[in-house]
């Protein structure tokens, strides 16, 4: 006989009923009639990187994913896996990015978005309470779907960490609510069939799984993976609450556009998001 | 006789389960209930084993090594896996997915290689059933295998370098994964061991069971007591392990797998999650997977199958650890001795004969021949001048 996932110590817990930190302050940020735009900042990226995450945080991201780089990023295309190694070759660990998180007064929430095998390895309590302490109130583990989110989230919900699910365009109908009721902070929905990386064009996919999220839930629906620019942000926000950037923030960071550079393009995609 | 199937989530005790990207979770659920139900259809077994015969030239014989016995006094028999098709054991394993994703309605196969022996039985199986394959291999690798890239190109698969990270076979598995989420729809991903997420260490152990049942018989007649005293098998991921130990997991024979000492991930790892499984892991000490060295392309690994974590956490099969050193004496000593070249991953399994000689003394050990030298003659021609 199979073990059952009790037995495997598998078993999902339910989310906690009420939102987190995380999650109350994009739902105000939506309420107040603005569309949510979180930016993607791989930690430990040159000695610039808080300066790239306040710098992003006041040209208007209502929240900012810092990247705690991995070594095998399966989820991202070329951009964020060579930030992520230049980051690891610069020394980043997650000790380091959460460290130096402590001293940035960024201003709006932070999210972790990072690997599983970095948690598992810390062990789930420390790696959760570390991140606590570093501010850090989510966290994305895109290599942790809802049949193995258990452990993980046993230990992060008590420590005030809310696990964000991603919700994928191959998702069947009977999936999604499933997905969508352990989400906590927001909805991550994946846009396209693909990993992390710039598009010229917004995927359709990207319009029909925001519809697909929105249809059955309110807490904030976010898509990510694939949006690029502002048209893109504000044509893919007239369906969900807001989108994620990420590897078109960092090509210019890779590239060396600064802090001031970095700020620009998201006072950018602020406006362009403002303005639809 | 075989080994047990896994938890319901896919775990081989605490090892394995199904660590991937959202995208691909329908994705591997759809494989396990096609598997399922494909391996409970005889006509489906029927087709794989006529391919397997007809097609593979299976079964592959074993070979009792009188000259090699005799210099090292332990008695030493080969199963001829290096005879297939394609030369190595990974045809079993590549015949086996083609037939079910042609099943499944798929079109394409996209595969990563190491040593380059899985990328050419993947192209080997697409260009006989019609299909599409890409497959993704490290720079490393390309330079070090260019016969095989060679191969692949000539039976019609694309060949793509894996630039990132050690450029080995650990980025080839990180591209042949990120384009799986793109093309998930129309694709398979052939993968080349009993690892990454559920289904696959279950799938391909399974296709790679007729290696120990064949031994397993043929062990019967050729055998006095029937069963031999020691099973061996070099592991990468461990495929070609898993194969012939299913056939004597129930037997007392002692089942010893053999690392490369530089990409010993039983040996030298702790558990860890890569590759959509957990199981061993090279890793540093914040869990950044490590890169392996090994003068073998194919067990230039930091990883491996949960189910040989499980088996080494129980005590049911040991894994011993080699030097290139060692591997390389072993490869000329079965050429000199036996007429037979072989890959340098299973002289790994050989090395560690070689070097445990006097504890094996009197002892009978079948050893998995998973593949032939073909392709190894170039590099060793480097090293041995
Ligand atoms: C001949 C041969 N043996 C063994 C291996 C290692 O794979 P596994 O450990 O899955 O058998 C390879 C991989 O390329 C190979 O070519």
């Amino acid at each position: 006989m199979s073990p059952t996932l009790a037995e495997e110590g598998l078993t999902i817990p339910d989310a906690p009923s009420e939102p987190g930190e995380f999650e109350r302050s994009l739902r105000a940020t939506r309420e107040s009639g603005r569309k949510l735009l979180v930016a993607y900042v791989t930690g430990g990226l040159h000695d610039e990187w808080p300066d790239v995450v306040r710098a992003v945080a006041d040209a208007g991201a209502d929240a900012i994913e810092i990247g705690i780089p991995f070594s095998d990023p399966v989820m991202d295309g070329p951009v964020i896996q060579e930030a992520s190694e230049l980051a690891l070759r610069d020394g980043a660990s997650p000790v380091t990015v959460l460290d130096t998180l402590r001293t940035i007064d960024a201003g709006v929430p932070l999210a972790v978005m990072t690997y599983y095998n970095l948690a598992f390895h810390m062990g789930h309590e420390r790696f959760a309470s570390l991140m606590y302490e570093a501010g850090v109130r989510a966290a994305i583990l895109p290599d942790l779907p809802l049949e193995e989110v258990g452990p993980w989230a046993t230990a992060a919900d008590p420590a005030g960490i809310e696990t964000v699910m991603l919700a994928a365009p191959t998702a069947p109908d009977d999936r999604l609510p499933r997905v969508v009721a352990r989400s906590r902070g927001f909805v991550y929905a994946v846009g396209l069939l693909g990993v992390t990386g710039e598009r010229d064009a917004l995927a359709e996919s990207s319009l029909v799984i925001a519809r697909r999220l929105k249809a059955i839930t309110d807490k904030p629906v976010l898509v990510g993976v694939g949006v690029s620019n502002g048209q893109q942000a504000a044509e893919v926000s007239q369906v969900a609450d807001g989108c994620v950037i990420g590897s078109a923030l960092m090509r210019r960071v890779v590239e060396g556009e600064g802090p001031a550079g970095a700020g620009a393009f998201i006072a950018e995609v602020r406006a362009a998001l403002d303005a639809s | 006789m075989s080994l047990p199937e896994p938890s319901s989530s896919g775990r081989f005790g605490e090892f394995g389960g199904r660590y991937v990207p959202e995208t691909l979770v329908p994705a591997c659920q759809e494989l396990e209930a096609a598997f399922r139900e494909a391996w409970a259809d005889q006509s489906f077994r029927d087709e794989l084993d006529g391919l397997l015969a007809d097609y593979a030239g299976r079964p592959s014989p074993i070979t009792e090594c009188h000259r090699l016995s005799a210099e090292l006094g332990v008695r030493v028999l080969l199963k001829r896996e290096d005879l297939n098709h394609t030369g190595s054991h990974k045809i079993n394993n590549v015949l086996g997915q083609a037939l079910l994703a042609k099943r499944m309605g798929k079109t394409r196969l996209v595969a990563e290689t190491g040593a380059g022996q899985h990328g050419v039985a993947s192209a080997t199986a697409a260009a006989l059933m019609g299909m599409e394959c890409k497959v993704f291999m490290g720079e490393v690798d390309m330079e070090r295998q260019a016969l095989n890239v060679f191969r692949m190109r000539l039976l019609g698969a694309e060949v793509v370098p894996a630039m990132s990270g050690s450029r080995t076979l650990k980025d080839a598995v990180n591209e042949a994964m990120r384009d799986w989420v793109a093309t998930v729809e129309n694709t398979h991903y052939c993968l080349g061991s009993v690892m990454g997420p559920h289904p696959y260490p279950w799938m391909v152990r399974e296709f790679h069971t007729v290696i120990g049942k064949e031994s397993r018989e043929q062990c019967a007649k050729l055998l006095d007591n029937e069963i031999p005293d020691v099973v061996t098998a070099c592991v990468g991921g461990g495929s070609n392990a898993i194969g012939i130990f299913s056939g004597f997991a129930d037997t007392t024979a002692e089942l010893v797998g053999v690392e490369p000492a530089g990409g010993a991930a039983v040996g030298r790892g702790v558990p860890g999650v890569v590759h959509g499984m957990k199981s061993y892991l090279m890793q540093d000490e914040f869990g950044q997977v490590q890169e392996a060295h090994s003068i073998s392309a194919g067990l230039d690994y930091p990883g491996v199958g949960p189910e040989h974590s499980h088996l080494s956490s129980i005590g049911r099969a040991r894994y011993e650890q080699v030097t290139d050193d060692e591997v390389i004496a072993a490869f000329q000593l079965l050429s000199r001795t036996e007429g037979i070249i072989p890959a340098l991953e299973p002289a790994h399994a050989l090395a560690w004969i070689s070097r445990d000689r006097a504890k094996l003394a009197g002892k009978t050990v079948l050893l998995n021949m998973s593949g032939r030298g073909d392709k190894d003659v170039g590099q060793m021609m480097e090293i041995l001048g």
